[in-house]
Parts: C-alpha cells; sequence; structure tokens
C-alpha cells in the first residue's frame, strides 16, 4: 500500500556533484541513508524536509504528496522533524523556550499531549536541563533537546542528519541509548543520515546506500550488509547485523541464549530490560569454516551451514556467504572472511554443507 | 553647569527629536532593508547595498546638493510640498528628516545586515522544520536573534544623526526651532567667537560620541560571544 | 675657448635648464589668499599683473574666516585679499600684516535675485507672497547677509521679513537656495549675478547700506618681497578697477 512507504527520486546538478536518487523504503523502523561524505546524502535529507529544492524531485511519505515535479510544499508544512548535525537550538530561548516552540502554531495542548510533553522530557532526561539556556548545555545534552524537540512538533516521519557526529565518543554513548529506546517505544519512521558504519548496525533496519549521487542499494539491513556485490560487505571491518530473540540466560555463565533465522546463539552479556528484540554484530573476519563439526573447542558457536556464494577479496583472501540451518532452510546469511588458500586447501565449493564457527558474536550495544 | 539659553534648549529638543524620529523610520524600514540585502540570491542586491553605502563616502556637499534640488520645486519633494501650497520640503523638520534617513541609512542598515547574516540559513531552517511559517520564523527567531545588531544600528543611527552637519547645513536654512540643530548651532557659536557656549555643546557632544562608542563596543562584544 | 660645436650646445641646454630652474631674477612669484567671492575677477587681475610686471600671483581661495585663521596659524600668504574690512584690520592689530599697508580694493554690492522672470525688480519684490521664503547670508557672519539685514531695516520691512528668512551660512549658499528654486528670492552678491543670463535681480543701491568693503593688507611673510607689493600697488591701478567694476563691486574708494 503507498501509504506504508516512503518513496523519493530526487535529481538536480550541484556544484559538486550530480544527484539522481531514487529510493523506497518502508515508512516505518529506521532507514539509514549511507555512503562516503560528499555522496549526496545529506542532500537527500535535505530534499525531503523541502530545505532545498531541486529542479526535478519527487517525495511521497506515508499517502502524503510532498513533491512532484509540478508541485512543493515548503518544509514548514511537512510533519516533519528534523534534528541536525550540529545541534542547533535557538540560543536566545530556554531549553523550555526551545521545546514549547515546537507546540506553539499547533492546536491548543490537551492533557494527553501535556503528558506527552512531559513524557517525552523524562524519556530525554531533561527535567534538570528545562531552564537551562543552551550555551550551558554540553554538545549531548543540547543534541537531545533538539531531539526532543523535533519530537514535540509531532512529525509524521522523523528525519535526522548525522546527529552524533559532531559529538564526542562520550556523548555519542550518552545519545545512542536513548535512539535505540525511540525506536522501540515511538512508532515513528526515522530517517537517518550516517556515515558511521556502527551507529547502522545498532540502529538501522533499512539501508539506502549512497555512491556519488545515485542510490546503489535500498533494502533491509542485513541484506545489504551481506551481498558481497555491494562495498560494504568488501570493507575490512564488514559484518552483519541481526535481530535476534533472547531464548534463555545461564546465569552461571552470563550467556545469553539468542534465537536467529537457522541457530541459536551463545552470547555473552546480561539479559537487558525488555525482552524484545536484540541486535547483534557479527564481523566476517570472526568467522570460520571447517567441513565437519572438529573436536572440542573453546569455540562456542558452531553451526551448520551452506556456502551460497564466494567471490575472491584482493589477493589473499576469500569473501564467503554463508546460510545458517539445514540445507534449503532459508536462514540467516553470514559473511565469512577466509584465506583463498583454506578456500583451497578445503576443497570448497558452492551448495557446500560447512560448520560456520563464530569466534565472537557480540551484541551491537554494550 | 553654566544655565543655557532657550535658543541652545531649542537646537537640543529639536536634535533630539530628529534623532529619535530618524531612527524609528531607519529600524522601520533599514530592517526589511537589511533582511533582503542579507538573504536575497539576486544578483543585483550587492548594487543595491553599494547603493545604501554610498552616504559613507560621498561628502554631505554631494548629498546635501543633490537633495537640496530633490527637495525643491524641482524635484519630488518640491512636487509634494505643492500639494499643501508650499514651495519646497527643504528648510522644513520634514525636510530634515528625510535628509537624515538618506544620510544615516548606512549607519543602520549595515550592522542590521551583518546580523542577519552571522545568523546564517540555520535557525530559519530549524524554525521552517518546527511549522513556523517564514513571517513567523521572522519574527520569533531572526528578528530576536539580531537584537544586538538592532539594537548597535539604532544607536550608531541616532549618533549619526546627532552629528550630521554638512547636509543640515545645505538643506536646513538655520530656522530656529525649525531646522537649527545642535552642530549648526555649534558651528555658528565658533565663527561668530561665542566660544562659551560652542564650547559647552561642543564638549557635551564629545561626551556623547565617547559614550555611544563605547556602548556600541559593548554590544558588538555581546553580539561576538553570543554567536559563538 | 676652443669648445667642440656638441659640447657648446650640451652647455648651452645646461644653462637654460638652469635658468628656468632659479627663474630670471627680475621675475618673483607672490602668494595671494584671495576672498573666495573674488575668484573670478582675482584670476583677471593676475593674469594683467603678470602681462604688466612679469610677476606671477599664486591664487589661494577660501573663506575669509579660514584664510585669517591659517595666516594667524602661519600659512606663508603673502598677500590678503579678504571679504571684509574686519579681518584685515585684525591682522595689523596683531602685527601680522605690514602696519599701513592695509586698503579697500574692492566695494561689494548686494542685488536682490529671483530665478523666475520679474520676481526681483526692486523694493517691491520684497513683498512676499503666503508661505513664502527669502534667502539670505548669515548676518553674524556674512557681510552681506549684515547689509542684507540693514537694506530691509531701511526699507521698513525687517520685521515683517524675519521670520521667512532662510539662512545660508554664507553668501554662495545663500545664491545656492535661490538657484536650486527653494526660495523665489534672496540678497546674493551683485558679483554672483551680474553676468548671468538667466534670472533677475535689483541691484541694490549702495545707499541703502554700509559699504560692504573688502580690504586687501600686506602680509608680514610678504614684507620683503617686491612682487607683493607690485601686485598690491596694480591693484591700484586703473587697470585693476576696470576688471573689478565689471565684476559688479564698485571700484576702490579712497582710504
Amino acid at each position: 500500500m503507498s501509504g506504508d512507504i516512503i518513496e523519493a527520486a530526487f535529481e538536480d546538478r550541484f556544484e559538486r556533484f550530480t544527484l539522481n536518487a531514487a529510493f523506497t523504503a518502508p515508512n516505518r523502523g529506521i532507514t539509514a541513508l549511507f555512503g562516503p561524505s560528499g555522496c549526496g546524502k545529506t542532500t537527500v535529507l535535505r530534499c525531503l524536509a523541502g530545505l532545498e529544492r531541486v529542479r526535478n524531485g519527487r517525495c511521497r511519505i506515508g499517502g502524503e504528496t510532498w513533491q512532484t515535479p509540478d508541485t512543493f510544499i515548503p518544509p514548514h508544512r511537512r510533519a516533519i522533524g528534523y534534528v541536525f548535525q550540529e545541534p542547533s537550538l535557538f540560543p536566545h530561548l530556554t531549553v523550555r523556550g526551545n521545546l514549547l516552540f515546537a507546540r506553539r502554531g499547533q492546536p491548543p495542548a490537551g492533557a494527553a499531549e501535556t503528558a506527552a510533553f512531559d513524557d517525552l522530557v523524562s524519556l530525554l532526561r531533561l527535567e534538570p536541563l528545562i531552564d537551562r539556556n543552551p550555551e550551558r548545555l554540553s554538545g549531548g545534552e543540547r543534541q537531545r533537546v533538539a531531539l526532543a524537540r523535533a519530537l514535540l512538533s509531532r512529525p509524521r516521519v522523523l528525519l535526522m542528519d548525522e546527529p552524533l557526529s559532531a559529538l564526542d565518543q562520550e556523548a555519542r554513548e550518552e545519545i545512542l541509548p536513548f535512539l535505540e529506546r525511540l525506536h522501540r517505544t515511538l512508532d515513528i519512521p526515522v530517517i537517518y543520515v550516517t556515515h558511521d558504519l556502527q551507529e547502522i548496525e545498532r540502529l538501522a533496519d533499512w539501508l539506502v546506500l549512497l555512491e556519488r549521487g545515485r542510490v546503489i542499494a535500498s533494502a533491509p539491513l542485513d541484506r545489504v550488509l551481506g551481498d558481497p556485490a555491494l562495498p560494504l560487505a568488501r570493507r575490512r571491518d564488514a559484518s552483519v547485523a541481526l535481530d535476534a530473540q533472547l531464548a534463555g540466560f545461564d546465569a552461571a555463565y552470563g550467556l545469553l541464549e539468542l534465537r536467529i533465522a537457522g541457530a541459536t546463539l551463545r552470547v555473552p552479556g546480561t539479559p537487558p530490560d525488555p525482552a524484545g528484540p536484540l541486535r547483534l554484530r557479527i564481523r566476517a573476519s570472526d568467522v570460520s569454516i571447517a567441513l565437519a563439526p572438529p573436536g572440542p573447542s573453546s569455540i562456542l558457536n558452531i553451526l551448520p551451514a551452506t556456502i551460497v556464494s564466494a567471490q575472491p577479496q584482493g589477493a589473499t583472501d576469500m569473501l564467503v556467504v554463508l546460510q545458517l540451518g539445514a540445507a534449503g532452510e532459508e536462514g540467516t546469511r553470514l559473511l565469512a572472511r577466509i584465506t583463498r588458500r583454506s578456500w583451497e586447501t578445503l576443497g570448497l565449493a558452492l551448495g557446500q554443507p560447512v560448520q560456520a564457527q563464530i569466534k565472537g558474536a557480540a551484541l551491537a550495544f554494550a | 553647569m553654566p544655565a543655557l539659553s532657550p535658543e541652545i534648549w531649542s537646537a537640543i529638543r529639536l536634535t533630539v527629536q530628529l534623532a529619535a524620529l530618524t531612527t524609528l523610520i531607519l529600524i522601520i524600514f533599514g530592517t526589511p532593508i537589511a533582511w533582503w540585502l542579507a538573504r536575497s540570491p539576486r544578483w543585483y542586491k550587492e548594487v543595491v547595498g553599494t547603493l545604501v553605502a554610498l552616504p559613507l563616502v560621498l561628502p554631505p556637499t554631494v548629498l546635501g546638493f543633490y537633495l537640496l534640488l530633490a527637495l525643491g520645486p524641482d524635484g519630488p519633494g518640491g512636487l509634494l510640498a505643492q500639494s499643501w501650497g508650499a514651495r519646497t520640503l527643504a528648510f522644513t523638520f520634514e525636510g530634515l528628516v528625510i535628509g537624515s534617513v538618506i544620510y544615516s541609512l548606512p549607519f543602520v542598515v549595515q550592522p542590521i545586515r551583518n546580523a542577519f547574516e552571522a545568523m546564517g540559513d540555520r535557525p530559519l531552517e530549524v524554525a521552517a522544520t518546527l511549522r513556523a511559517s517564514p513571517a513567523r520564523a521572522f519574527w520569533t527567531v531572526a528578528l530576536p536573534l539580531a537584537r544586538p545588531g538592532l539594537l548597535t544600528g539604532a544607536v550608531l543611527g541616532f549618533a549619526h544623526t546627532v552629528g550630521e552637519f554638512g547636509v543640515v547645513l545645505m538643506i536646513g536654512g538655520n530656522i530656529p526651532g525649525e531646522t537649527k540643530v545642535l552642530s549648526v548651532a555649534i558651528y555658528d557659536f565658533v565663527e561668530t567667537l561665542r566660544w562659551r557656549e560652542a564650547n559647552i555643546l561642543a564638549f557635551g557632544m564629545v561626551v556623547f560620541a565617547f559614550l555611544v562608542i563605547l556602548s556600541v563596543t559593548l554590544l558588538d562584544r555581546r553580539l561576538r560571544r553570543r554567536a559563538k | 675657448m676652443d669648445l667642440s660645436p656638441p659640447l657648446r650646445t650640451a652647455l648651452r641646454i645646461l644653462a637654460i635648464a638652469i635658468g628656468l630652474a632659479s627663474g630670471p631674477a627680475a621675475a618673483e612669484k607672490t602668494l595671494v589668499a584671495v576672498a573666495a567671492n573674488f575668484t573670478a575677477p582675482a584670476e583677471d587681475i593676475a593674469a594683467a599683473f603678470a602681462a604688466a610686471s612679469g610677476h606671477q600671483a599664486v591664487l589661494s581661495y577660501g573663506a575669509t574666516g579660514q584664510l585669517f585663521a591659517q595666516i594667524m596659524q602661519g600659512a606663508p600668504y603673502e598677500v590678503f585679499l579678504a571679504a571684509d574690512a574686519e579681518r584685515p584690520a585684525r591682522a595689523l592689530a596683531e602685527g601680522l600684516a605690514v602696519a599701513g599697508s592695509g586698503f579697500t580694493y574692492a566695494v561689494g554690492r548686494l542685488a536682490l535675485y529671483g530665478r523666475e522672470p520679474g520676481t526681483a525688480t526692486g523694493p517691491d519684490s520684497l513683498h512676499l507672497g503666503p508661505g513664502e521664503r527669502i534667502a539670505i547670508a548669515n548676518p553674524d557672519l556674512a557681510p552681506y547677509g549684515r547689509a542684507a539685514i540693514e537694506v530691509m531695516q531701511a526699507l521698513d520691512l525687517e520685521d515683517r521679513l524675519r521670520p521667512t528668512f532662510v539662512i545660508g551660512t554664507t553668501i554662495a549658499q545663500a545664491f545656492q537656495f535661490v538657484e536650486t528654486g527653494n526660495t523665489a528670492i534672496g540678497f546674493v552678491a551683485l558679483a554672483q549675478v551680474i553676468g548671468r543670463s538667466e534670472g533677475n535681480y535689483w541691484p541694490v543701491p549702495a545707499s541703502l547700506h554700509a559699504p560692504i568693503r573688502q580690504d586687501a593688507v600686506l602680509l608680514a611673510a610678504g614684507k620683503d618681497n617686491p612682487a607683493a607689493r607690485v601686485f598690491l600697488d596694480f591693484l591700484r591701478s586703473e587697470a585693476a578697477h576696470k576688471i573689478i567694476a565689471a565684476y559688479g563691486y564698485d571700484a576702490a574708494m579712497a582710504e
């Protein structure tokens, strides 16, 4: 249904690059726009917001048309929330003033809405900051206020332009949990621009990959991460990110049992509060391949899998896509980086059943 | 303080009235001009900006001369004056206001324009993403953020009008209570060797100018601290 | 001496060059400070003076008050042609000028001037219409302004006209006010309007105001420059008087 998707297509010539980006994404969850700097991802986001008006553009979000070649809805008439890269609070207003700015010009607040305001303030832990001036806030605090402010304008979609990139590591770690919580508690689709793979592994559900002004992929996160034809899988730090279900907890060893399609993994960690999906990150370099189940091993996770594809990486390596579970099962796909020598010594081939040994499956969030 | 003659008080009152009215008009009309100059993408905006800045470098005699022609019966001012049966707008308080507005225009527009430019696009983009219409964004975001620039412009405009001499001399006609402002009065006192009065007023002007420049400097520092 | 022709030529050129640099012994320069209103006649007089004497008068123009202030500050002027009698008198009194060198070189004449035809024909033109104003020079600063007041007093019109005054700092400004049409009429110097083809004027009879004397003095700096004295003598000559009269001034009166 057209109400459930985001459709965008923007074409224009800019000083530094030509934009010709078209993609479709689900109108729920977090959709990440990812690519190297200068690929046009921020421009695409600004086009979605209407802050940038390209010569030839189309934009439909959740059944609302914001731009066609003939029509252009100005940004202040679009139900968006926008979080800028650098925290952009109004310096002449207090935190409260900034938050209330988002509410002005909207129907008067009922009790429910006042509650929503208070909920958001407490969700983002803004109570102690509420009467301060922005200049007296840290970078992370400002970005939290900016996020709350964007949400208070009751957006139908939240647009975020590298909201963490201007922050130091500490402030990032301060914000990320809020974003994850937001993801789970609020039912607002988010379009999130970033060039940081880690953020994507932790947050994104859908990934739009951009390169020099063009969209080269738009698909669910694990598909894009695990597609050897795409540049992400070819990175040295390539990994897959998977949503797992908590199946059990071995308190004696502090191991979580996590179920993914086609396998159950044991991962060190503590059970998180809500029993929702947990995100796992498995690096290609942490996955090795054995022909048969090895003898006694220190490796916790040794899982049956099938080789789905393989291609050489540079002079020495092979990038192998494994599908977990018994042959024919639609199991989770993993990436494995092994040497070409191993590939040939073991006599591996496509469709071959193997054992995937996972040295370090890690929760994507600490 | 020695008692001042009614003539001097009249000049002081007239000067303050002229400067206050000029400043008010300049803030009202200068702000939209500054806004347009700061934000318009049009190529010819710098042409307009240059026109606005011209009084900075033109000698007052040039402005005064053209104003004399423009206000007189051969110019638009005279045409206007004829509608109430007068010959000219020169030698009137209204004429002085027109002259002062033109003469002090850059001193008001420039600081406001700078403030609007220093603010950048971002606050307005933020306002737009929070559903503020351009008009609301202007009143609730751009104007408050430009407040130091507006204050600087107002102070400079007021001070510059008080200190204006050449143009007033050329279009004023030195009429007590109507166009004889402080600077002209000082000139007369100096030329007629009434140095006691000249001294009182001139020293007062020095103190006034000092306070103005000091306050503008302090305002400017505040503006910059804010911008950080 | 037996010099080769090229060398002789070179020496001759050198001699001429030196001669040009120092000037002929007989021809001297003199620096003259001239009141601005006397600019045009002063140029003609300087030209005639150069032709007659071989000396050169270098003219600097300015408002009389400003020139006087410069003289007080030690400006190197040798002759001072003022627009009034006061400043030369003060120069004499303060020892800035050579005693006994002062005399009246011209007497200014006042004119009532109007841009539109028929607006300045005689005393009747001073009966202004409603809302009309009259331009004069500042009577406290300019001799022509004072003379204008005297004329109105003589015609018994001063009280009636005073509220309509538009006051220019100088007589030049009073002229400007009329010429740009901002006032219908104004009292100006006859010298400003005498040669003009446009506008019309009434030469105010000299009997209606005290004479507007313009005095000249030899300044201390010119005491030992013969050219300065010769220039002052020339200013009193028949030739100079003709030029002065042609510009609308009464030629010099006896001291």
